[in-house]
């Protein structure tokens, strides 16, 4: 690739997404595009780029930040987070909730193809009795359509399910198509899916007891990561959750959140902070 | 099979020769003490002599299929105790259900790598 058309991929998946890509791993970045050229028919990468340059197509734009996204996403990824959601923190949450009868709501915010949140979703339906009757809405989204339809479709690879998903699960949640997985109906039913861009105005999509944003931010750059963060604190409910990945840090110049002690990943909103905003 | 310090052992059981020898490599670097048997006659003799802590168990094998192995395992005096991971191409859900119901704690299904034994090892807390 020339290296103007590195700078253009670079600047662009920047610009939409927050994403910080390394332009000296020009191989990395061929490796991304190379699939997305060849299903939309272009006869290279380059052919790609310079349809991009001329026609300044808002949809092939997005495909190539898609393309650049890593979707890396496993079942029950540190099945330790899962244990403490279930058995401790949503218990804690359902019994707070249970007074107004307000249900409680979890946001998977970058859920790549959604495996995180149906691992979360098969957590609740095993304890279910622990929340007391409260509900749960459970959200997941991402900048990827792409992404968003294969977590609607809940249909997985034999790959895919081998990776974290205990064999009890899958045979007592999962139903076998051919090659593939398909989750139940049950649980497809809890989860709603949406393509949103964090870096967006959040502010319409309400207050969530709960907001899993793993090993998403630190793949952005430092200005999009506080961008995000700081605009996930106002959709967190004073009481509820940040849960980031474990080597991932909110510490932003205006701290909206606070580490739970020895739970690396896990914050909770930093009540000066919410009183200066 | 010798015991060697705290290395903990596992019965590979595939009558695959290839098949053995790459589990063997991936679970050696899992720090696991290794022996091998081609059908589950075999395996139920090194059972015998001594009890492994993992066993990791093909399907389809001659003399001795693994799912009649792992029922006859659990009636063997002591063989109720080592852990049985499926490895096997038969990926029916009747299949997966028939091996939990006999006594396995996991399952994987072929083809397999490094990464998919590692990550059921450490499901079935073996790891």
């Amino acid at each position: 690739m020339k290296r103007e058309d590195l700078e253009l991929i670079v600047a662009l998946c920047r610009n939409r997404a927050g994403l910080k890509i390394d332009i000296e791993k020009t191989y990395l970045i061929e490796s991304r595009l190379a699939p997305l050229a060849r299903r939309d028919g272009f006869g290279s990468i380059p052919d790609m780029i310079a349809a991009l340059r001329d026609k300044r197509e808002d949809k092939l734009a997005w495909a190539i930040v898609e393309a650049m996204t890593l979707n890396e996403t496993a079942f029950y990824r540190d099945p330790e987070v899962f244990s403490f959601l279930t058995a401790e923190a949503l218990p804690h949450l359902a019994r707070r909730r249970a007074p107004t009868a307000a249900p409680l709501r979890v946001w998977s915010a970058g859920c790549a193809t959604g495996q995180e949140l149906y691992s979360l979703a098969m957590q609740i339906d095993a304890v279910r009795g622990a929340l007391g009757g409260v509900q749960v809405e459970l959200y997941g989204s991402d900048l990827s359509e792409r992404c968003m339809e294969k977590a609607q479709t809940g249909l997985y690879t034999q790959f895919e399910v081998q990776r974290g998903l205990p064999i009890r699960q899958l045979v007592d949640y999962f139903e076998k198509q051919e090659e593939m997985w398909l989750m139940s109906p049950r649980i497809r039913q809890m989860a709603r899916w949406r393509r949103i861009n964090l870096l967006a105005d959040l502010t319409p999509l309400g207050q969530f007891d709960m907001i899993l944003c793993r090993n998403v931010v630190s793949q952005m750059d430092e200005t999009s990561k506080v961008r995000v963060l700081e605009g996930l604190a106002p959709r967190l409910a004073p009481d509820g959750l940040l849960i980031l990945g474990a080597q991932e840090i909110a510490a932003t110049s205006a701290e909206p959140y606070l580490p739970l002690a020895g739970r690396p990943g896990l914050y909770s909103r930093n009540p000066a902070y919410r009183a200066a905003a | 099979m010798e015991r060697v310090g705290a290395l903990r052992t596992c019965l590979i059981v595939d009558d695959s020769r290839v098949i053995r020898k790459v589990a063997r490599r991936i679970l050696e670097d899992l720090d696991f003490e290794i022996a091998e048997a081609a059908d589950g006659m075999e395996a139920l003799a090194w059972c015998r002599a001594a009890m492994p802590d993992v066993i990791l168990l093909d399907w389809n094998m001659p003399v001795m299929t693994g799912i009649d192995f792992l029922r006859q395992l659990r009636k063997e005096p002591g063989g109720g105790e080592p852990r049985v991971v499926f490895c096997t191409v038969e990926n029916s859900v009747e299949n997966i259900r028939a091996a939990l119901d006999a006594g396995a704690s996991e399952y994987i299904m072929k083809p397999f790598d490094g990464d998919i034994i590692e990550a059921k090892f450490a499901q079935a807390g073996l790891l």
